[in-house]
């Protein structure tokens, strides 16, 4: 049952993503979205029956348990909800999220988006959706082998790429088949790689709506297609690119804007549609990365593009230049565009018509004309290039520039560029953070934070936090510089350790190549140069002129000088497919480029995809990474990127991190300009405490968190404190692990504190707030109605639990039971009944028995050693209610059970999930200790799998204060069906655990459980 | 040479130097940080003679020497009252008001030179040249008693192929009076805590990497670098005499072609190498 949790909720998460995203085109989406409705159904039933869960440990303990309904939350508690309930939350939220991407799930997003989408759409008939379901669920049991999603997949996804009809045939023909599931990936992968093919197989019998799109290329000239109105980003991209007959293509990116001013990078991952909204289909295709050495780029006519961005860039002043340099470089361009000069055609006004600074004075025509002189004999190619050398060193070369305030509401400007983020007052640099100096990335709200890696003498780390004007500059800032630092600074993506990561907040993470990627790839082009007319700049300056679209001015428009020349023998030689268009539609087939071709690219495409890391706003940089050397070799780097990942996945399996914490306090500490780092200790951040609940968009979320949560299924965490005093608590999650217990703090807040609300407006009415100490202590339990009334009902797929034991010393945090605002979407329904928590743990241990019995092996293996006794009697218990962002929640106190029953949102009638988490702590938790002053000794991590369930041990020395303390933390991820008894496995885990570790104390148990509910229908 | 064009490779590369002889009023009238002997105004006249004679002879240099002007007693410090880097100069507006007259001369000369000519003429702004330090890539600019945010912003907007960091000073009357370039990446640096601090910040604000060469005393760092045709690198210094310890330092650089000077009496009036010159690449025609 296992697998088929795990797919599922990988699937919905991907269908809450795309929906969010995009959920046009993808034929194959819209086929897969009924099967994953029903899917979902499937699972909402079980977790209707089992919603109500005893904590056998725990019971003693009159914990109350909340039972919620996640049908909307924020994006924090969003990691912890169970990808449908993602879904949902994506669905109430009438704007797509930028954030939600995850490449591994790549496939799985695009199917949920279509069922997202179906509905509004009306695409698909609930019949086929629901005829549908049924392969959904034996997808979801694909899913699960994700991890293994090779590239293999990518094969079939052509061949459906051809006809939607096709599509139908192989979904029939995968139920069953995880296969499917995994082609899917395969094509997810691949079309964020390059081109998506995925679009083909598509089940309705509808006709693609098509809508033109303009895009203006940077040589002034307009290019227009017709796209599928779902189609994704990349597809437009690859047209253009192709249009262009750019092989180079990573450097550069697609731009829609906003208002006259705000300019935003066109997701390729993400369909068009939903990132353009109700703008209009308006493009403009601009350099993106801006290559800090143009003379390694392979061809020539990449260096013309990035050669025309720069004329335009210095041209309308966003690339500042002396007086001396504009002369300079406009030299360099009447020589690649008009050759040697000739006293005798080339007249005194000839320069005039060239556009060479925002201001141009007779005087600097006059320098340009007795430069370009000098340049006698040069070829336009080497005039290109040595623009391209004098522009290059430009101090604002590539810096993308960000208006902010710092702490105290000066207005500064943030630069993103290559190297890190730059800092600037009144054009002078006032600081700089260089990548590898820089831990963090996040923001919430309009606040953009970087937490920055202490200063040679200081101790701590500290954060800094920069005001943007608004939530939306402060996403665009953050993707930015995730992009940014993932191009420049990695080898490749992020790589997840599995597929199957489920996250809060922003899932966004650069899918493209990275520039060393990009480098390797060019290096096998192998092509004649190709031709292609370089036109005046004449022209494009002009257009430049107060134009931030960038050219618009019709009357300058050409004919297309340069990319339609490229014969299609061209395209089947690129490396990266140019075969995309083609695949997608069936009417641009003018090329007659096999179909292999674009195969490959897809292959390649795909992995790289995979390698995307599924976030949340938090970015957290490959800090391994970060901390070598800039000077070292790119095969150090490579050998050390190796070790990174390997500690990376190694990590993500284990438990999280205290760090959360200490990013809460440090959060908001204000700017100096000057200083180089702050302490931790600063002020607490602006948006800390239980009040965030509001709507605040919120991504600071420590990635272990993440990866924890992507860690679907049933996880048991087991943390042993060998504390003296330390109590355990056993917390059982329901459905995805929603517990992130930092080990060292006892205090930090677990993830699902974090919750955030997310406003069923916008992303920014998300609210992702880590909260810290709050969330030890909240057990949250999320039904729907119909579970209560249908405890019976019999699940077939039962997600579940996560077990976390968290031991800590004595200080018993604070059981400050916290009242959780949930926003309530707009359209979602949201009811929260009270139930009395005996009913809730009776049904708990049910669930719970039968896991629990098939995990004690494992969990006996892990325990094994380090500890020697676990206490459970955790007789005082504090229960807390973490509500996720968008539901509603009631205030918990620790005797009180709350059972919140939500309605699904009409729009998705069909799926009804739940989830429930549940927190037992311990009152003695230590809150006192000082955070995270303790010195990590040593830190373990031990996972092992069995067919149903999944044990992750953590192991964490520590000494704080003179006292050493042992944790131990332990996942149990339970996946299996309704005949388990969860309780009973649950109680068997902690009795277990006591007593491998009669020396350790449990200090905490949290249990959280995700059910999809069958239809009612089916059952 | 023009803009950019140069690059690192050319830092140091210089044709002219604009000098300028020093009034007798310095020895009682010039400003100075601290109380301290007088000057010997007979022995600075040699050591600055010492000083333009290198310049000019040892080095080839094209030497544009102003008359000393009795009304402006620091006028000796040529350095503070224009920057000039490639072919544009920026008249700064010092941040002593007594010293303001002093660009009047500068900005005669600098217009003979046909460089492109910025005037800072923003009646909030102060910038004194020695708060500017080049490194061939990049400005920083000290932010000191003398230099405040507007006459860096303004500095920043007359180079603006490059950037412009602010840097700090505290407890120096300059950026320069603990640093200077000593090479085309080299960083001569003081040894005190605030130049420490000041060098620290200096790398953390920029994209580049450079060396640094360490030397006890902080008047000691501040030395001119020059990358002479026929000499190749050639470093001005201060003499053992003054600072032998750091004149050891400086005996390390194999590659360079040391020559110290004395400056002990200008010193006396927080003068150093780099303030009695400013120095100027004219790569066209003149």
């Amino acid at each position: 049952m296992m697998t088929e949790v795990g797919s599922e909720t990988e699937v919905k998460k991907d269908s809450e993503q795309a929906g969010a995203d995009k959920a046009k085109d993808k034929p194959e989406e819209a086929s897969d979205t009924p099967e994953n409705q029903k899917s979902r159904k499937a699972f909402s039933e079980e977790a209707l029956d089992s919603s109500s869960v005893p904590v056998p440990t725990s019971q003693s303990s009159p914990s109350s348990q909340k039972k919620e309904k996640d049908s909307s939350e924020s994006k924090g508690i969003s990691r912890f909800l169970p990808p449908w309930l993602k879904k949902q939350k994506s669905y109430t939220l009438a704007e797509p999220k930028d954030e939600a991407k995850k490449k591994a799930v790549g496939e799985d997003q695009v199917i949920e988006e279509s069922e997202c989408q179906l509905p509004e759409e009306v695409a698909q008939p609930k019949k086929s959706l629901e005829e549908a379901a049924t392969e959904n669920q034996h997808n979801a049991k694909a899913d699960e082998k994700e991890e293994k999603h090779s590239v293999s997949s990518a094969e079939t996804q052509p061949a459906k790429e051809d006809g939607k009809e096709m599509e139908v045939e192989k979904v029939a023909e995968e139920k069953e088949e995880k296969q499917v599931e995994k082609e899917k990936r395969e094509t997810k992968e691949v079309q964020t790689g390059e081109i998506k093919t995925e679009n083909i197989p598509q089940k309705s019998p509808k006709k693609i709506k098509t809508v033109q799109c303009k895009v203006m290329l940077l040589d002034g000239t307009e290019y227009s297609c017709d796209l599928e109105k779902r189609a994704k980003g990349q597809m437009l991209f690859d047209r253009v690119c192709e249009h262009l007959n750019l092989l180079e293509k990573d450097y550069f990116g697609l731009l829609f804007y906003e208002n006259s001013d705000q300019k935003n990078w066109l997701d390729p991952s993400k369909e068009i549609k939903r990132q353009i909204r109700s703008l209009p289909w308006l493009f403009t295709f601009n350099v993106k990365f801006y290559p800090p050495d143009p003379s390694q780029l392979t061809e020539d006519i990449t260096r013309y593009f990035l050669c025309l961005q720069l004329r335009q860039d210095i041209a309308s002043g966003r690339l500042p230049c002396s007086f001396v340099t504009h002369a300079l470089l406009g030299s360099y361009t009447l020589q690649a565009e008009l050759g040697d000069h000739d006293p005798e055609e080339h007249h005194s006004d000839y320069i005039s018509e060239f556009q060479f600074a925002p201001s141009q004075t007779q005087e600097m025509e006059e320098k340009v004309v007795e430069l370009h002189r000098t340049h006698r004999g040069l070829t336009p190619a080497q005039a290109d290039s040595q623009f391209l050398e004098s522009a290059k060193r430009l101090s604002m070369y590539g810096v993308d520039l960000h208006h902010a305030k710092d702490s105290e509401g000066v207005d500064i400007m943030l630069g993103v560029c290559a190297n890190g983020l730059l800092i600037y007052k009144d054009r002078l640099r006032i600081n700089r953070f260089a990548w590898p100096k820089i831990l963090k990335i996040s923001y919430k709200r309009s606040n953009f934070y970087i937490k920055v890696r202490p200063a040679e003498l200081e101790q701590f780390e500290s954060t800094i936090g920069f005001k943007l004007p608004n939530h939306r500059a402060a996403k665009r800032l953050w993707k930015v510089c995730v992009e940014h630092h993932t191009f420049f600074r990695l080898i490749s993506p992020e790589q997840p350790p599995k597929a199957k990561f489920l996250t809060l907040g922003s899932k966004f993470r650069y899918s493209g190549r990275t520039q060393a990627q990009t480098r390797q790839a060019s290096n096998l082009i192998d092509r004649p140069a190709p031709y292609f007319e370089r036109t005046s700049s004449k022209r494009v300056s002009r257009s430049l002129d107060g134009a931030p679209i960038g050219i618009s001015d019709q009357s300058l428009l050409r004919d297309f000088p340069t990319a339609q020349g490229g014969p299609a023998g061209d395209k089947v030689i690129d490396i990266e497919g140019v075969g995309q268009d083609k695949l997608k539609e069936g009417s641009r087939e003018e090329n007659g480029s096999p179909v292999k071709t674009p195969q490959l690219e897809l292959i390649q495409d795909g992995k790289n995809n995979s390698l995307r890391v599924d976030g949340e706003n938090i970015y957290v940089r490959h800090s391994n990474l970060m901390l070598e050397d800039l000077d070292k070799t790119q095969d150090d780097l490579l050998k050390h990127q190796a070790s990174i990942n390997e500690l990376k996945r190694n990590f993500m399996e284990s438990t999280p991190e205290p760090r959360p914490n200490e990013w809460e306090k440090r959060r908001i500490t204000p700017l100096s300009l000057q200083t180089h780092g702050r302490h931790g200790s600063r002020a607490e951040g602006p948006c800390t405490g239980v009040s965030d609940a509001d709507k605040s968009s919120h991504e600071t979320l420590d990635i272990v968190e993440e990866k924890k949560q992507a860690e679907v299924g049933r996880e048991e965490t087991v943390v042993i404190d060998e504390t003296n005093k330390g109590k355990m608590q056993v917390a059982t999650d329901a459905g995805e692990t929603c517990k992130v217990e930092h080990l060292s703090k006892k205090d930090s807040s677990s993830l699902p504190s974090d919750s955030s609300s997310s406003s069923s407006s916008e992303s920014e009415d998300e609210v992702g707030e880590y909260q810290p100490h709050h969330r030890a202590i909240e057990e949250v339990i999320r039904e729907e109605q119909e579970e209560e009334e249908d405890t019976n009902r019999k699940r077939e797929h039962q997600e579940k639990i996560m077990q976390h034991v968290e031991a800590t010393t004595e200080g018993s945090k604070l059981n400050v039971p916290v009242e959780r605002t949930a926003q309530v979407t707009a359209e979602a329904l949201v009811q929260e009944n009270a139930v009395t928590i005996a009913t809730e743990e009776k049904n708990f241990s049910e669930d719970m028995k039968q896991d629990l019995g098939e995990e004690k092996e494992e969990e006996q293996l892990r325990l094994n050693g380090d500890v020697s006794h676990v206490d459970i009697d955790v007789a005082p218990q504090i229960i807390c209610c973490s509500e996720p962002p968008v539901v509603k929640t009631e205030m918990v106190t620790i005797s009180d059970a709350a059972q919140r029953t939500e309605i699904s949102t009409k729009e998705v009638p069909i799926v009804q999930t739940e989830t429930k988490t549940i927190t037992y702590e311990s009152p003695q938790f230590d809150g006192s200790t000082g955070g995270n002053a303790g010195v990590l000794l040593s830190a373990q991590t031990i996972t092992s799998e069995s067919i149903s369930t999944t044990t992750t041990t953590h192991i964490t020395k520590m000494v704080k204060g003179g006292v050493s303390e042992t944790r131990i933390e332990k996942r149990i991820v339970i996946t299996g069906d309704a005949d388990i008894d969860h309780d009973e496995a649950l109680a068997q885990a902690i009795k277990e655990a006591k007593e491998q570790h009669p020396d350790m104390s449990v200090t905490r148990v949290v249990v959280h459980k995700e059910t999809e509910l069958a239809e009612e229908d089916e059952e | 040479m023009a803009g950019l064009g140069g690059g690192p490779a050319a830092f140091g590369r210089c044709t002219h130097a604009v000098v300028r002889a020093l009034p007798e009023s310095l020895c009682r009238q010039a400003l100075r940080t601290a109380p301290g002997p007088e000057v010997d105004f007979a022995r600075a006249e040699r050591e600055h003679q010492l000083y333009v004679g290198v310049l000019k002879s040892k080095l080839g240099l094209q030497v544009l020497e102003l008359p000393a002007d009795e009304s402006l007693p620091d006028c000796v410090f040529v350095e503070d009252a224009a920057v000039v880097c490639e072919e544009t100069a920026l008249l700064t507006r010092p941040g002593a008001p007594s010293r303001r007259k002093e660009v009047e001369a500068m900005k005669r000369v600098l217009e003979g030179l046909n460089l492109n000519m910025i005037e800072m003429v923003d009646e909030n702004a102060t910038l004194d040249g020695g708060d500017v330090l080049f490194t061939g890539r990049e400005f920083f600019v000290g932010l000191s008693r003398r230099t405040n945010q507007r006459g860096a912003e303004i500095l920043a907007d007359t180079f603006k192929d490059y950037a412009v960091s602010t840097v700090p000073v505290h407890d120096s009357l300059h950026l320069k009076s603990f640093c200077s370039m000593a090479g085309p990446n080299l960083i001569a640096i003081g040894s005190s805590e605030a130049a420490q601090k000041a060098l620290k910040t200096m790398q953390q604000m920029s994209d580049h990497r450079y060396d640094k060469l360490t030397v006890p005393d902080d008047a000691a760092a501040n030395c001119i670098y020059l990358n002479v045709p026929s000499k190749g690198h050639v470093l001005l210094h201060r003499a053992p005499e003054e600072y032998p310890e750091s004149a050891k330092v400086f005996e390390k650089l194999k590659d360079h072609m040391l020559i110290p000077i004395a400056t002990t009496e200008l010193e006396k009036v927080d003068g150093a190498l780099t303030c009695c010159s400013v120095l100027i690449n004219k790569t066209s025609e003149l």
